[in-house]
């Protein structure tokens, strides 16, 4: 697949640093290191020039259109990872020497940008974890075994990911509870009603997304946990499709628990973050024992460690999550109104246009500032995974299958689809070469039309 | 390669206008062959007379073009045939896909050989094989069964 790549020979480390990632400079100084932030150009309209921050955008010609699945990372964010490796490395909250110390320091401020980017009210509810699997994971393992019982009602929405079904099956095999699903339209959206009659007394969790990776839509989750609190049950949110496109405010929505990925926003792969609320966090047993989250152990037993660590077993990633810092710091740099506008013209432009496209059914609403960035669509008579491959022969990254969400695209009467999703990374000539390819697929499947 | 010219004009006409891509209630033989990987399945039909000379085939099922076309080809070849020639013709295929067979074998593979050139596009060998591969197991002790509420679900080999 060289084809695809230009050969331009640049090496990244010798490439200037471009505006946003010049934001965030750290400074060696005598054994410490201070971060400095600029105030950043909050609000400024973003260009195609917001490229030059991604690498891997600069060597590609492929129309990178599969963000929902995992999104390209700033250099600042890859600076980041290595310069902890190279300045800071040693395993954090355990040497007793400088190092450490550093590296110690690194790792929980990371853990406060993480607490202000989605308003926590402490960093100590903030965990990190791998991923938002693993996140939610978590809280079924600790939390819902442990509250779960027979004659309980889990609520699931079916909008969810696998990662967030999954775990619930899990807790209500084992605890007798029941599982029930929160029903969605046709069009994806949850309505007031359903969400009446179907989070009863009954019900002690309540798991949603905030947004679809299958429609794009934001959940009414604000509803949701208002209704499931009225009730007695507590609230899982998946923010994995939310994190990366719009402002989260965790103590605004009261949301009991919130999981959501580094990878997806512009963070390193396998770093991601549950927030509790810390009663909750407190009263619940860990979820992995070993190393690092004990005060004390004796032959018979432990004295768990305070909070965060209790849930942070093992060796902890560090440095990802150094560089999942500077990933919240370029986002929060740019500013989610920029983003969201370039998000929603992009959005727009490309609904337009399949609009046109006879035979495309688009998923979800008519309303592109509804969808954050999702297109997900049917072609008559061409199975997704062959409109992927004529894509990818065209140059273009999309994602067809079930999305991980087969409940849903059952629900919805879909085996497959096909789905590009967007960055504000993605161009306005990239969804022209999108929709240009599209319009030739039926052609090229054998179609008259 | 580019895929551009990989779903030529033998694939798209099996794909629209399939052969053998319809009901077939007596048959012998049903076996339903699934890629885990992206959700296709077919399920596979065959009649065999008392000396398992295949006397008539069918399949049904969801997945792409090259999942769907493969099948339809393969029955073109092998309806007509004794067991053992079938089988014959799977592991050529199988082998062809892995760059194992030789060029006299591909041509006894007739119209199948036009799915030669999936081996350099690894997302899309499993789709190719799956009818294959049902093949193989269903005359397999565990993939004889005599009627479709038998049917086992078989996961192809990676």
């Amino acid at each position: 697949m060289n084809h695809r790549y230009k050969a331009t020979g640049q090496n990244s480390a010798g490439r200037k640093q471009s505006m946003q990632c010049r934001q965030k400079e750290i400074h060696a100084a005598s054994g410490d290191y201070v971060i400095q932030r600029k105030q950043a150009a909050m609000n400024t309209k973003i260009t195609d020039r917001i490229r030059d921050d991604f690498p891997l955008l600069i060597n590609t010609q492929e129309a990178y259109l599969d963000n929902a699945a995992t999104s390209q990372k700033p250099q600042c964010v890859i600076d980041a990872v290595e310069d902890f490796y190279r300045r800071s490395n040693a395993n954090p909250l355990r040497g007793l020497y400088e190092l450490s110390f550093q590296a110690t320091d690194r790792y929980e401020a990371a853990r406060e940008a993480v607490a202000r980017f989605i308003h926590a009210g402490e960093s100590a509810e903030i965990i990190f974890t791998r991923n938002t699997t693993e996140s939610l994971n978590l809280v079924a393992y600790s939390y819902g075994l442990a509250n779960l019982h027979e004659g309980d009602e889990i609520v699931v929405s079916i909008t969810e990911h696998h990662s967030n079904i999954l775990p619930w099956q899990m807790v209500a095999a084992r605890t007798g509870a029941k599982l029930i699903y929160l029903e969605c339209e046709p069009d994806g959206r949850i309505t007031d009603e359903s969400i009446e009659r179907t989070i009863t007394e009954k019900a002690r969790l309540v798991a949603v997304g905030e947004v679809s990776n299958v429609t794009g839509r934001r959940n009414p989750v604000e509803k949701i946990i208002a209704k499931a609190h009225s009730v007695g049950a507590v609230t899982v949110v998946d923010g994995a499709q939310s994190t990366p496109h719009m402002p989260v405010d965790v103590q605004a929505l009261d949301t009991d628990f919130f999981a959501f990925s580094g990878h997806k926003l512009l963070g390193p792969m396998g770093i991601g973050v549950l927030y509790g609320k810390r009663e909750l966090l407190e009263a619940m047993p860990p979820f992995l024992t070993g190393g690092e989250m004990i005060q004390t152990v004796t032959r018979e037993g432990a004295v768990w460690a305070e909070l965060p660590h209790k849930f942070e077993a093992g060796t902890v990633n560090a440095a990802d999550a150094v560089g999942l810092h500077a990933a919240i710091d370029y986002i929060t740099g740019l500013g989610f109104e920029a983003i969201m506008e370039r998000e929603e013209a992009l959005t727009a432009l490309a609904m337009e246009g399949m609009k046109k496209i006879p035979h495309l059914q688009l998923i979800g609403s008519e309303d592109p500032a509804e969808h954050n960035g999702i297109l997900n669509f049917v072609i008559d008579g061409v199975h997704p995974h062959d409109i992927s491959a004529i894509l990818d022969a065209d140059g273009i990254d999309v994602r067809a299958g079930h999305h991980c969400a087969q409940p849903l695209l059952n629900h919805l009467g879909y085996r497959s689809t096909t789905r590009a999703s967007l960055m504000f990374y993605n161009t306005e000539e990239e969804i022209g070469r999108l929709l240009e390819s599209l319009a030739t697929v039926r052609r090229r499947m054998g179609y008259q039309d | 390669m580019s895929n551009r010219s990989f779903y030529n004009e033998i694939l798209t006409e099996h794909n629209m206008h399939p052969d053998f891509k319809h009901p077939l209630p007596d048959a012998d033989l049903v076996l339903e062959g699934v890629n885990p990987t992206c959700g296709d399945d077919i399920f596979l039909r065959l009649k065999v007379d008392e000396n398992d000379t295949i006397i008539d085939g069918a399949y049904d099922g969801d997945g792409c073009a090259i999942s769907q076309a493969s099948a339809d080809i393969m029955l073109g070849l092998i309806v007509g045939r004794p067991r053992e020639e079938a089988l014959h013709l799977a592991d050529i295929f199988i082998r062809m896909i892995k760059k194992e067979a030789t060029d006299e074998e591909i041509e006894e593979l007739e119209e199948a050989s036009v799915l030669q050139d999936i081996s350099h596009m690894p997302s899309r060998v499993k789709c190719a094989v799956l009818g294959w591969h049902t093949l193989q197991e269903i005359f397999k002790p565990s993939g004889r069964k005599t009627a479709e509420e038998n049917a086992v679900r078989m996961r192809p080999r990676n």
